[in-house]
């Protein structure tokens, strides 16, 4: 892929479906005013937001020994710990470790780390089958659908698509109107005979604590807290950057979090465990610790600070290219801006070439960022590392690009050079405005350009000829 | 005060009358201006489009025109191109490791403002004796509000222009689409941010848009004139500078 394909091909489609771009309106602007009047009400948010940073910037500078330790604590109390390297190898572990218990379901908590990796499909390879239970995990999974939002994943769906969906797919749904109660009741039958009869769930993990060994999950619905109780088993699945060094650093986050998230001032279900505790919740615990690009991204020293993401997604509300694209067009479980620096680090850069340029760097995800990553900053260094890796590759577009960035670098070089590309490029632009419809058949840029825009009249005299006349 | 004017190169190149203006903003303040010779172009396209190693040298003819003058400050019409001396030049000189590149960059990055920022938050000033009698909007570029945190400071300027009327600009913080080579790379996104902003614009039933930034306004500007909407665009600088005509 180059950085003329993927994305903005698929933003094309996006941005001109009018109904998914009034759904996803709606639904970002309303979360964007609710967490800026939750965070209005944090008189230091800034500090806060500045020590949730250094929290992560000093988690990752150890991440070796908070790793260690972290395995240390799980196992002194009661825990399995078990590293993957990479997708494959956290698929065929988690595999095993249901095959083990003689089960053939498995109910799930949302998570992004198994979506990275396609644990569901993988597992369905063997036979096993996994519910997602997060209602709208459980949307997408029954329409066949991916995430499009990395909090609210089907953030692109309207209520009355969702009742038709319930009424196609869920073996009794009753009597279903479009209220959000009624949608969410039918869910909640269908869901709540597979929370009992489970024997082994899978979860992802908002952080695990090197300290004590302690491993949590952060939702709203309380599906988490039945899978994370209920079953016999419990696998959860973990980012190796999710390592917190200290419990104590739960306050900062956990304050950073739900206002980010959902403008709520607490989180709704908090579910923290430690290892097992005989005769109380799982009896068995295993912690599948996930690599898959990680250290990689770690190793440079702009990109990494992506790693301390906490997966809020206010960047995904306040940014006005989701806004129009939704998260599809992003092809990545990790969509918007964070997606857009995440998955070329995770992923393979060539997958992700396009989405630095999915963005016109107005900063706005910056802004919100509880952890505070520069993402603008990281973007731009991303786009270096494609552009350096392409040198003499891509299509004809980017050797054209190439080629016209490295024109005018030379122009601009030398005063005098820059006074002759003017003598030279003013001219043309006064004649390709001076005919109307001219520009827009010349293709490349100035295509684009004139595809929804006027082009600039040129003055009769630049700015440093005034001057000179002037003086 | 001896300011040095960087003009960027959409300014001199398209935009003169915008430097004409911000001269005769600064003069009538009673300051010198003055007008290294020899600049070109800030390095922004290359810097913000993956071409790091071009817009090195770019950054070193900045730092060697106007660190050889004697200046007090050095002042733009463009929070974009000040955004990128003052935030990323630092990062470009570290990552190029070139120790004598980043320590001329630290003397002279503190000292460069863009315009408003330089007559409201600098020199204190709010009433700089500017008459315009028109219905104007006012739209906050992202460079200018989010990297330099202009604030209310172009606002305040324009409250103290005579016989102006301005305008509530709805999501006025909404980016208009430009983003440099965004603008053509993703047109399709961009015009479909474009479209809300001109919406926004036209919905204000302001006559004249302005704006700290040349480039956005060229992009907000050219959808106006394609929509024949009789708005126009005007930079902030000119309305300050414009006088009763006596
Ligand atoms: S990058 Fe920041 S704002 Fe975006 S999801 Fe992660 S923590 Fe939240």
């Amino acid at each position: 892929m180059t950085p003329s394909g993927g994305f903005p091909v698929a933003a094309r489609e996006a941005v001109a479906d009018s109904q998914l771009r009034a759904n996803l309106r709606g639904a970002t602007h309303a979360i964007r005013d609710k967490r800026a009047a939750a965070v209005a009400e944090v008189a230091d948010w800034q500090e806060l937001r500045e020590a949730g940073r250094l929290i992560k910037e000093r988690a990752m500078r150890h991440l070796d020994r908070h790793l260690e330790a972290l395995e240390a604590a799980v196992v002194a109390a009661g825990g399995q710990v078990h590293w993957a390297g990479d997708a494959a190898a956290a698929n065929r572990i988690v595999g095993d470790l249901v095959a083990a218990t003689g089960s053939t379901e498995v109910v799930k908590v949302k998570s992004l780390a198994t979506d990275e990796i396609g644990l569901n499909e993988a597992l369905a390879a063997r036979g096993i089958d996994a519910l997602e239970t997060d209602l709208a995990e459980l949307i997408n999974q029954l329409a066949g659908d991916t995430s499009s939002h990395i909090l609210v994943p089907a953030i692109h769906r309207n209520r009355a698509e969702i009742r038709e969906l319930f009424l196609r797919e869920l073996p009794d749904p009753g009597e279903l109107d479009e209220t959000p109660g009624a949608l969410a009741e039918a869910a909640r039958r269908y869901l709540r005979e597979r929370f009992l009869r489970a024997e082994v769930a899978v979860s992802g993990a908002n952080f695990g604590v090197a300290e004590t060994g302690t491993v949590g999950v952060v939702e709203s619905e309380g599906n988490g807290r039945m899978c994370t109780t209920l079953p016999r088993t419990l696998i959860t699945v973990m980012g190796i950057e999710k390592v917190l060094p200290r419990l104590t650093d739960l306050e900062v986050m956990l304050q950073l979090l739900p206002r980010s998230a959902t403008a709520e001032r607490m989180n709704p279900y908090t579910s923290l465990w430690t290892g097992v505790t005989p005769g109380d919740g799982p009896q068995e615990f295993h912690l599948v610790l996930l690599d898959a690009g990680r250290t990689n991204a770690l190793r440079d020293e702009v990109g990494r600070q992506a790693l301390h993401c906490i997966r809020c997604s206010a960047c995904l509300n306040v940014c006005p290219v989701y806004e129009r694209t939704g998260g599809h067009a992003y092809g990545s479980v990790y969509p918007g801006p964070i997606g857009a620096i995440l998955t070329p680090q995770l992923a393979d850069l060539d997958q992700g070439a396009t989405l630095p340029w999915a963005s016109s760097l107005c900063g706005a995800c910056y802004e919100v960022c509880p952890v505070k990553i520069d993402i603008p900053t990281v973007l731009v260094h991303l786009r270096g590392k494609v552009i350096r890796r392409e040198a003499g590759g891509g299509g004809a577009e980017d050797a054209a690009e190439r080629l016209s960035m490295k024109a005018a670098a030379a122009a601009f070089a030398t005063p005098r050079r820059y006074r002759l590309a003017q003598r030279v490029v003013l001219p043309v632009l006064r004649l390709l405005t001076g005919v109307p419809g001219l520009a827009r058949i010349v293709p490349g840029p100035l295509a684009a350009w004139t595809s929804v825009r006027e082009l600039p009249e040129p003055p009769r005299e630049t700015f440093s000829d005034w001057w000179r006349g002037r003086s | 005060m001896r300011v040095g004017l960087f003009i960027t190169c959409l300014g001199d190149s398209l935009f003169p009358e915008t430097g004409r203006a911000t001269v005769e903003v600064l003069e009538r303040l009673g300051h010198t201006v003055v007008f290294p010779a020899g600049q070109t172009c800030c390095g922004q396209m290359h810097a913000n489009s993956g071409y790091e190693g071009e817009a090195l040298p770019l950054v070193r003819g900045f730092v060697e025109r106007f660190g050889g003058e004697d200046l007090d400050a050095i002042v733009a019409p463009s929070g974009s191109c000040v955004a990128m001396v003052r935030h990323h030049y630092p990062r470009l000189a570290a990552e190029a490791g070139d120790a004598a590149l980043a320590a001329d960059v630290g003397a002279l990055a503190p000292r460069v403002f863009e315009l408003c920022e330089f007559l409201a938050d600098e020199l204190g000033a709010t009433d700089i004796g500017a008459y315009y009698p028109h219905r104007v909007v006012y739209h906050p570029s992202c460079h200018g509000l989010r990297m330099l945190g202009l604030g209310e400071a172009p606002l305040r300027l324009l409250r103290g222009v005579g016989g102006i009327e301005l305008r509530e600009l709805e999501e006025a913080e909404s980016c208009c689409g430009f983003g440099g080579t965004f603008a053509v790379k993703n047109v399709d996104v961009s015009a479909a941010m474009l479209a809300d902003k001109v919406r926004a614009v036209l919905d204000s039933g302001a006559e004249v848009c302005t704006a700290t930034d040349s480039s956005c306004l060229m992009h907000i500007g050219g959808a106006l004139r394609r929509g024949r909407t009789g708005v126009r665009t005007v930079h902030i600088a000119e309305i300050l500078a414009a006088e009763e005509a006596r």
